[in-house]
């Protein structure tokens, strides 16, 4: 009997969870104000996330899926991509799209339930958040596909957690860009949990990685605590798939501190001793600590630092609390390019019945 | 001959879809296109309609015009998750940062022997779906023109396109590049005893009841409803007004048909011009039979002409 083909999956890691060095140190990772730059970033999600999760709870915000413990994977993959590029999120990677300019105000207007969150002033091509499982993973693999009829250098990357890897829509995502080797990476966030669904029930898979091998395509596991790592790796295959090498798969390793939603409650389904050992791995922890023995950092830097964020988030979350209500006529405006004739009396009906506008 | 002028004109039209490069369609829709404009234009994509409508989105979004093809209207079902959640809202939901001007083509009823699940007309379901059209032609003049006005729209089209329509007339189309307008009907006869509206293949059926009815003293006034979504009712009103009786003809099953919106628009808006209850002629509430008993679920001329009649007993 021969065998016809096999497979490997490699794990990437640069720092390990008390900041100390395990592999070389990537060129970025050599420029002092370049990793200030991420720390800051993901520093400010976690006290913009902390925030909007407060904003649920007194009845200011809709229904929020938090990010707690995701901002070096989030802030890694922000890191490595091109303005240019065009990200397809699912709904909790808040750290990358701030990197990429998705402001604070967009995000708390959007799960605050009004459209206009997703009219992002800065990465005007960046697709907004997916409700849908995985079906964002087939938009990325479209503009891909744009992005090589139309000869540009750019590339599309999609986010999908362990739970979406199950999806059929992930699988064709992952076939299609695989067999016409369009420029679009994948990167699942594997937090351990889909709701309340551990990720050893999804799969039989060992790693999720490997669901790349089905495809064709290449797959890698990363410490997704490690923004290094994530950075460096995400890098890498964007790099390759803008000359030509075609798509990849990463695995990105990380835990779900939060809850799933505001809506969800993690202590019906898992144990306080699980969240309190994968407190200790968390991404700011390590990174925290490399800075300060590279003399980088130290208690006053992170007073100041955390002040500057929460100032940055109260100007926000002022200015989401005081944008007025969308009009009635806001259901109509961009149904389609140009409002059909057969919905003018209906928008009179709305308008009737709606409430006054006021303000802005 | 729609796809390939459009093609021609606008760099940014791509057709997609299961066997449409290479073998130019099931139906032949596309034959030729590939070699006139390559294989980056015209992709024959893996075996899969999520893979066809998601891919679609990610293309229309980021510059392109992709015109796509689903098999059978049979095979949608696996795209409608894509045509539902992203594609008709995808406008409304960004304020218009991004867009979809996406056409998916599928062939739609049935009439020509074709396999299980090959002849399907489930247009209501997507009649429902807010921010999206849905377009039927009835003969290969206005499919050109119709295909046309789908392209070059902004917005999602679903362009549903008749089986029975591929083969059974034959029209000199004068591929000039000339579209024809959506969210109207065409009136195809004119007439003053009765309004019958119908569309796609069963046009056919309606006009040789006309022929018949003529010879029985009764004028018909035949709408072609062309646009199924959004309805452009003003043209059916103007007719019950001048004729007083509405029949309504589809292949698709009764329940919840399209012809139940028209049907209800017209009794809203125009009670008072009708002279008898508003007729439906439909496929049964039953599943599209396999070829043995397809032509006993179309609904046939004499169906059409004793309803028609029904209309004037007392």
């Amino acid at each position: 009997m021969k065998t016809v083909a096999e497979f490997k999956i490699h794990y990437r890691q640069i720092l390990g969870p008390e900041g100390e060095l395990v592999a070389p140190l990537p060129a970025f990772a050599k420029d002092a104000a370049e990793i200030l730059r991420m720390y800051e970033a993901m520093t400010l999600v976690r006290v913009f996330d902390a925030k909007a999760v407060n904003l649920q709870r007194t009845g200011q915000l809709g229904t929020y899926p938090s990010c707690l413990g995701h901002e070096a994977a989030h802030v890694g993959v922000g890191a490595a991509m091109r303005a240019e590029d065009v990200l397809a999120p699912v709904y909790r990677e808040f750290g990358t799209q701030l990197w990429r300019g998705v402001t604070i105000t967009e995000i708390l207007t959007y799960w605050g339930g009004d459209e206009r969150g997703n009219d992002f002033a800065v990465p005007r091509q960046d697709f907004a958040w997916c409700v849908p499982i995985a079906t964002q993973t087939l938009h990325a693999a479209g503009a891909a596909m744009a992005f090589k009829v139309l000869k540009q250098p750019r590339c599309a990357l999609a986010y999908i957690g362990d739970g979406g890897t199950s999806e059929g829509a992930f699988y064709e995502a992952l076939n299609l860009a695989g067999s016409r080797a369009l420029p679009v990476v994948f990167v699942i966030v594997n937090n351990g949990w889909a709701i309340s669904v551990p990720v050893r029930a999804q799969t039989a898979a060992q790693t999720l990685a490997q669901k790349a091998v089905s495809a064709g395509i290449p797959g890698v596991q990363v410490d997704g605590n490690d923004v290094f790592a994530v950075r460096a790796v995400v890098g890498e295959a964007l790099e390759a798939a803008r000359h030509g090498a075609g798509p990849s798969l990463i695995e990105a390793l990380t835990y779900r501190l939060s809850d799933h939603t505001t809506a969800d409650d993690a202590s019906r389904y898992r144990s306080g001793q699980e969240v309190k050992d994968a407190w200790a791995l968390e991404p700011l922890i390590r990174l925290r600590a490399y800075l300060r023995n590279a003399g980088l950092w130290g208690a006053a830097k992170e007073e100041s630092l955390l002040e500057e964020c929460t100032l940055k988030v109260d100007a926000a979350v002022t200015e989401y609390l005081g944008k007025s209500k969308p009009s009635t006529d806001a259901m109509f405006d961009h149904l389609f390019a140009a409002l059909p004739a057969q919905l003018r009396e209906q928008r009179l009906v709305a308008r009737k019945y709606g409430s006054k506008p006021s303000g802005n | 001959m729609a796809h390939g002028w459009e093609m021609q004109h606008d760099a940014k039209v791509v057709v997609i879809g299961q066997d449409v490069g290479a073998n130019g369609g099931v139906f032949r829709a596309t034959a030729g296109l590939q070699e006139r404009f390559g294989k980056d234009r015209v992709q024959d994509t893996p075996l899969a309609e999520a893979t066809i409508a998601g891919m679609s989105v990610g293309m229309a979004t980021h510059g392109l015009k992709p015109v796509a093809e689903i098999q059978f209207m049979g095979f949608l079902y696996p795209a409608l998750d894509q045509i539902v959640n992203h594609m008709s809202r995808m406008r409304n939901r960004t304020r218009g940062r991004l867009s979809c001007p996406v056409v998916i083509r599928m062939p739609h009823g049935g009439g020509i022997h074709a396999p299980e699940h090959h002849s399907e007309s489930t247009e209501t379901m997507l009649c429902h779906i807010p921010g999206i059209r849905v377009v039927c032609p009835s003969s290969p003049v206005r499919a050109y023109g119709l295909l046309l006005a789908a392209i070059r729209d902004p917005d999602p089209v679903m362009f549903l396109e008749p089986v029975r329509l591929y083969r059974a007339i034959r029209q000199e189309v004068n591929d000039d590049g000339q579209a024809l307008p959506l969210d109207v009907c065409f009136i195809l006869r004119e007439g003053c005893d009765v309004t019958i509206v119908t569309w796609g293949a069963m046009t056919m059926e309606t006009l040789r009841a006309v022929a018949e009815l003529d010879k029985r003293g009764i004028s018909a006034e035949v709408i072609d409803l062309a646009t199924l979504s959004p309805i452009d009712i003003e043209t059916i009103l103007a007719s019950v007004a001048k004729t007083g009786r509405l029949v309504i003809v589809h292949e698709a099953a009764r329940n919840v048909g399209v012809g139940a919106e028209i049907a209800a628009l017209v009794a809203e808006h125009s009670l008072y011009d009708l002279q008898a209850p508003i007729r439906r002629v439909t496929g049964f509430d039953t599943i599209m039979p396999l070829l043995k008993l397809e032509h006993e679920y179309i609904p046939s001329v004499q169906r059409i002409i004793d309803t028609v009649e029904l209309t004037f007993a007392d």
